[in-house]
This record gives C-alpha cells, structure tokens and sequence, in this order.
C-alpha cells in the first residue's frame, strides 16, 4: 500500500499547504509534520504530509549506489 | 521530479541487478506485503530484472484485498439509508461484498462518492449538513493517522454529521500470523511508507523471535533492487536484521507526531482479513472518547452472514501460498472486470498484477 | 455481458469494446473489424462516415468545451481513415434550464473549429428534455469526408506490417488531465491545457507526401493503450513500446504518480498514432516535427514477429513487462 509521492512545499497557510509534483499542484495537511518551510521535500499520502525527506539520506542512498563498482557484461 | 527521478536512473538500475547476479548462492524466496511494492514490482518489471533464484511472493499488503466482505456489506447497507452519503477511497469502490459492490450501488442510485482525502470527506459534510456523511476508513498505519486526523478535526469543528466505518488495520500481526503459518519465506520486503509512520522498529519482533531478517523498501526501482540485495546478503552471511533502504523518509522511531495523533483517536481491536480470519490485535477502532464518529455505534446496521465463492483462493494467495495461476477461477470468472475476489479487484492485488502484467 | 450498463462500459476500455461488439455490432450486422469512420463505396466514390457522442463533464475545461471537442473529434475520426473531412452534422439534446449564453459559446467555438478545419456544419437537430432527463448538454455529431481516388484504405489494419515504426504527434494525458481539474472536487490544481484540436491539416500534410503511412487512430477515450490493445488485435501482430520515448508533459506525471493513474490509460483528444513503413518513418517523423500540432512527434515503438497480439513495454527502469487493456473508469487510489 500507500501510494506516497515525493512533493515540494510551494506555500503554507496555516496547517494547509500548496505542494508540487512535477508542477501539478495539491493540497495537503501538515498535521503530522513540523518545522515545514518552502523549499522543503515532504511525503504526500492521501491529502498528508506523511513525513519530511532527508535530503542527506537521498544522498547517500545515491550516492552509495553510485560507488558500486560496475561490472563489465561478462 | 526530484527524489523519484534519480532512483529511476537506468544505470543504478542496471548495476543492482547485476549485484544481486552475481551474490546469489542458493534460491531465495522473499515477501513483499505492501500493495504499493505489488504494483511497483510489476510496473518497472523488476522481476525481469533478478536472477531465477529469487522469487518474490506477494504477501497481505493491499488493504483492499484484505477487506472482509462485510466490511463491505455494511458500507452497502449504509449507503441503502436515506440522506446517507458514502465516502471512500477510489480502491473500494469494486470490491465484492457478499452480493453487491458500492459501484453497483452507486449505478442504482446511492451517493457514494470517491475522494483522495479524509479532509475532502469532511469539506463534503460541512457543506451538505442535512446528509450524514460516512468516511470508509480503509489502510494500514500509512493512511490510519490522517484518518485520526480528520475525526480530530471533526470534533474541533463540531460537525455533528460526519461518522467514520473503519477498517484499518496494522502490519506486524498478519506478519507474525504468515511466519506462524509456516509459509516458507526466507525475508520480509517491509512497507516503506507504513514504516514512515511507525519507525523500524515494529518489525523487531522478525529477527528476535523468528531470526528472519527484513529490509524496509521504498518503492523506487533501486529501492527495490538494492533492498532485495541487502537480503540476500543477510541470508549469505546468515545475518538477520531490521535493516532500512528507505532512508530518506524511514527512521527506527518513525514519525512520533503521526503516532501521537493515531494513539490520541484510535486503540487496537481484533480485525476480520479477507484470507485469515480474525487476528487478535491487528484492527483500529475509534476510542470511546470518539464514538459519537464511530458510525456502528451511531446508527447500528445489520446485514446477513455471507458464505463467499467457495472456488475462490483468495485467502491462499494472501498468505502466498498459492500463485494466481494455480486458481480455477482466474482469468474465467475471475477477471479485473468481474472479480470474485478481492485479490482481482484493487489494481495492487495479486491477482489484478498478474493478470496485467503476465501473459 | 453484465446485465446493467455501467460507468465502465463507456470507458474505451476492455468492457465498452465487449458491449459494442457483442451487442450492437452484432445486432445491426455492421462490418468488422470496426473502425473510426465506416469507409464506404458509392458510384465510383469512396467516402468515409462517422459519427460520435460527447458527454464531457464539466462541460468548459482549459483548452476546450464540448462544443470544441465534437467538432475536433468527428474531424479527427474522418481524418484518421484518410478521408478529407468535408461536412458536420450536430445535434444537441438540451436539459431545461440551460443557459443560453453557454450554448452560444458552445456553438461560437465549433463554428471557430469549423472554419480552421475547413469543414461546413450542414446540418442537425434540437431537442430539450425536462430538467434531470440529461447531464446540461449532449452532442452528437456525424461526419462525411472524402477519400482520394487510389489511396488503399488503412481502417482496418491490413497493411500494417512487422517492422513497421509507431509514432504519435505529442505528449499524451493533457486532455483527460485538464478535464478532471476542471471538476474541481479534487485537492488538485495544474496548468495543463486540454489538447483539443483538429488534426486534419497535419494529417493530410503526412498522406499527400508519404504513401506508407499503414495505420492511424486518433487517442481518445481509454488513451494509448486502447489504441496498442486495438493494433495488436486487427494486426494479430506482437507491439514493443519503449516507455522512455513516449512523451508526458511533467505535470501530467506528477498527477498520475500522485493519483495512481497510468499515463498510457489516459484520453486525448489532438493525437494519433501513426504506424509508418520502417522506410518511410523517419520522413514522416520530420513532416509532423514541422507541423504546429506535431514538434513533439516520437517515435514509441514498433510492430514486431514476436509474442503475436501481445504489447510488450521496455521500461524505462530497464526492466519489460506486458500491457494490457485498461479496464474501467481510472480511479484515485491511495493504494
């Protein structure tokens, strides 16, 4: 379950905020989260800001993948 | 899109299933039970991407699928009252009751409408106060907070026609029952965003009490693939652990003000799941605190004990016992147009995966 | 066949392509394989005809309105079997109560469309129905084009061959995108723009240079995947798309990452899918590039000898799968 995407918070009013997925625009309560500016990554589930991402982790989710080595097709 | 793009970088995704390639030693059989990874598994065709030696089952994780019937049921008679307006999640609205569908109802005149929110249900209520406005609470601890959310605001508001009918239900116990069923899995693909909310540390109980190890998933295809990875390390170095990919939204304590409004609305309660029966436990119910929200408690229905198809093996593919392909009803009477069971219906089940993506 | 018609049978999905050839196909003894437009022999004059409905809900959306999309729809049809589209029919079915204002909007916007696609509106019908007998409006409109003498008819597919490219005009979603916005009951809001629009000029541009042009559908209702499902059936050949070629506007993704929606399920209504000789796509590549209506014309994928009525996708992840039809209305999951 949980269909969860990863959207940028456009604006704020309130417990309500404007947040874009690839500029599609929606609406969703930040209830569940804090210290949320613009600028800020959050989860959207469901109307919900379910969590902040760490933008540190994806990087280093990243770039750890990025280190692997590559094999040559054997 | 940003942190969606890059995990989808064809050379990351590549490299992994390469990895994986040349990491395994045995066969592996691991259990995802997460709707969302059914249908990222299937859309990025992960599976074309690992070696035959690993298989990947599809366990209880879409909460349609799980759905008793009379949960459904009961919707139905709700929506069959006067001044009543069903509102509920697209993912119901095809899903079997006993005789009927809340889609069937609705082409027969019942307000049943689809909404993306809890808090839309409740603009619905505050706009049309003469109707009683009945939210389907449906999902696991990803989607239970904003339910509690919106009861929460409810009550604030004071709005005195909106009831919830919930059927939400929580991850580790269906977990613990699949292990104590004996179903042979070698590890656990966790539910990434479920684990957004709750930390990593429910699914503790995995090592400590069965030694089968888990790596909490996002749903990106080098999540995936890097998670199925980490699995297979932890079984070649028989090393079981709660281990999260998903770190860039998962912590071992989870989102702790979700948790609090959850705990504030609502306590655990056995739950009836389509495929195992009553799990002590597993279920969420308003808090008496709340029951002027509770639907059941406001305006009590009653509708007739059901005996389902007994073709139907849904309960088997639940617990990943059985494959889509080995029910004789699937692609026959079973199919995403007419399903029987609600394995077919939600566009995660397995059987709707299956049937979409496997010729 | 269910016993009462549903929402899904108006879908373009798997369901609507039943209820239409096991009902009325069957009743009215109409030629198959079925297709846009009937092409029609008369007195040495080879002619299409067609006909269609509009029901859109709401009825004015960022790009268009009903009125628009009847006008562009019926066009389309005609041009997609080779026909040059000559004359309209449109009739509207009224519910009391109806503002007259937004009839003469309507009605000013297909004369508008109209005259940018050279065609006449010769003909049609009123009729008005007490109030809740019909959504606000109902179009119907029929279409009659002619085709040129010598041009092989491509309807239903036989010419369509393995090795054959397949190529659409733009990026796929914008209509259906912008009409569910327009609703208004979602907590969503986007810029996209409804891509309505007559593509007869663009079309015939490509059929008076090229002459391997061997299939065209316009994308409408059900999106590309209606229209792959429909190929690999007529054809009883295999598809290979490429999910990275097929162009999708940001936003319109972003909508269906959020909702669940696939793009590839998604209504169109400015675009068509051409399969082209393997010899001749790249010149037809070019002449719809050049077209207003075409610069971001892609090739997707291509018809092929193996898994023979089967639509193979090349994920972009790396990964393949197989498509199938879409089943019923889209709905937004949270699942």
């Amino acid at each position: 379950m949980c269909l969860s995407v990863p959207a940028l918070v456009v604006s704020i009013d309130g417990q309500m905020a404007d947040v874009s997925v690839g500029g599609a625009l929606f609406k969703a309560g930040l209830h569940m989260v804090e210290n949320v500016k613009a600028g800020d990554y959050i989860l959207l589930h469901a109307g919900f800001a379910i969590q902040k991402i760490s933008d540190e982790e994806a990087h280093e989710t990243l770039s750890l993948l990025n280190e692997m080595k590559n094999y040559e097709n054997e | 899109m940003k942190y969606i793009e890059e995990y989808r970088d064809k050379g990351l995704i590549l490299k992994l299933s390469d990895h994986i390639k040349k990491s395994v030693t045995r066969n592996y059989d691991f259990m995802e039970v997460c709707g969302g990874h059914t249908s990222a598994i299937h859309r990025f065709g992960i599976p074309s991407l690992l070696p035959p030696e690993i298989s990947l089952i599809s366990g209880p994780g879409c909460p349609v699928c799980v759905t008793a019937t009379d949960f459904i049921d009961k919707a139905i008679a709700y929506s069959q009252r006067e001044n009543v307006t069903i509102v509920t999640f697209g993912d119901l609205i095809r899903v079997p009751g006993s005789s009927s569908s809340l889609e069937k109802e609705k082409t027969k005149g019942a307000d049943i409408r689809i909404v993306f929110s809890g808090l839309e249900a409740l603009n619905i209520a505050k706009s049309e106060p003469d109707k009683t406005v009945i939210f389907l609470g449906i999902g696991f601890e990803t989607t239970a907070p904003g339910t509690a959310v919106t009861v929460r605001t409810a009550r604030e508001e004071g709005l005195e026609n909106f009831l919830l009918l919930s059927a939400h239900k929580v991850m580790p116990p269906v977990m613990d029952a699949i292990v104590k069923d004996g179903i042979k899995i070698d590890g656990f693909i966790c539910p990434g965003h479920v684990a957004t909310i709750t930390g990593s540390h429910i699914f503790n109980f995995l090592p400590e009490k069965y030694k089968l190890g888990c790596v909490i998933a996002g749903f990106e295809p080098t999540d995936l693939l890097q998670s199925v990875l980490m699995l297979v390390r932890q079984i070649n170095t028989k090393s079981p652990d709660v281990e999260i990919q998903y770190s860039r939204a998962v912590t071992p304590d989870g989102n702790l003000i979700a948790q609090n409004q959850l705990s504030e609305v609502f306590e655990p309660c056995n739950a009836n799941w389509r495929g195992f029966g009553n799990i002590s436990a597993s279920g969420l119910r308003l808090r008496k605190e709340y029951a002027a929200f509770d639907a059941e408690k406001r305006i009590p229905v009653i509708i007739q004990k059901h005996r389902g198809n007994p073709s139907c093996i849904c309960g088997d593919i639940l617990r990943g016992l059985k494959k889509p392909d080995d029910c004789s009803l699937f692609r026959k009477a079973c199919t995403p147009e007419n399903p029987v069971g609600a394995c077919m219906v939600s566009s995660e089940g397995a059987c709707n995966s299956y049937f979409k993506y496997h010729s | 066949m269910s016993e009462i018609v549903t929402l899904n049978h108006g879908s373009g999905g798997k369901q609507a392509h039943e209820l239409i050839v096991n009902l009325f196909v069957k009743k009215f003894g109409m030629p198959q394989p079925l297709t846009d437009s009937a092409v029609l022999i008369e007195q040495g004059c080879t002619f299409a005809f067609t006909t269609d409905s509009y029901v859109v809900d709401p009825l004015f959306f960022p790009g268009g309105n009903i009125g628009k999309l009847a006008l562009c729809g019926t066009v389309n049809d005609l041009s997609v079997s080779g026909a040059v589209p000559k004359y309209i029919s449109a009739s509207f079915i009224i519910e009391e109560g109806f503002p007259v204002k937004d009839l003469e909007k309507i009605a000013g916007s297909m004369a508008e469309e109209a005259d940018k696609a050279v065609v006449k509106i010769v003909t049609g019908d009123t009729k008005v129905v007490e109030k809740g007998k019909c959504d606000k409006l109902f179009i119907t409109t029929s279409g009659m084009g002619f085709i040129k003498p010598g041009f092989e008819p491509i309807s239903t597919g036989k010419k369509i061959r393995p090795g054959d490219k397949i190529i659409v005009n733009g990026q796929l979603g914008d209509h259906a995108i912008a009409v569910l916005g327009a609703r208004n009951n979602m907590s969503f809001s986007s810029s996209v723009v409804s891509d309505c629009t007559s593509l007869n000029h663009m079309i015939q541009s490509v059929l008076s240079e090229c002459n391997q042009v061997h299939f065209m559908r316009d994308l409408t209702r059900g999106g590309l995947s209606a229209v792959l499902y429909e190929l690999a059936q007529l054809s009883g050949f295999g598809i290979t798309i490429d999910e990275i070629s097929v162009p999708v506007d940001d936003p319109v993704r972003g909508l269906c990452e959020v909702l669940g929606f696939d793009p590839f399920n998604l209504a169109n209504e400015g675009k068509v899918l051409i399969v082209a000789g393997r010899n001749e796509y790249e010149k037809i590549l070019d002449i719809l590039h050049s077209h207003p209506l075409g610069r971001k014309s892609a090739l997707i994928g291509e018809v092929t000898n193996l898994n023979k009525g089967n639509i193979i996708l090349n994920a972009s992840s790396g990964g393949k799968r197989i498509l199938d039809i879409p089943s019923g209305v889209q709905l937004p999951r949270i699942c």
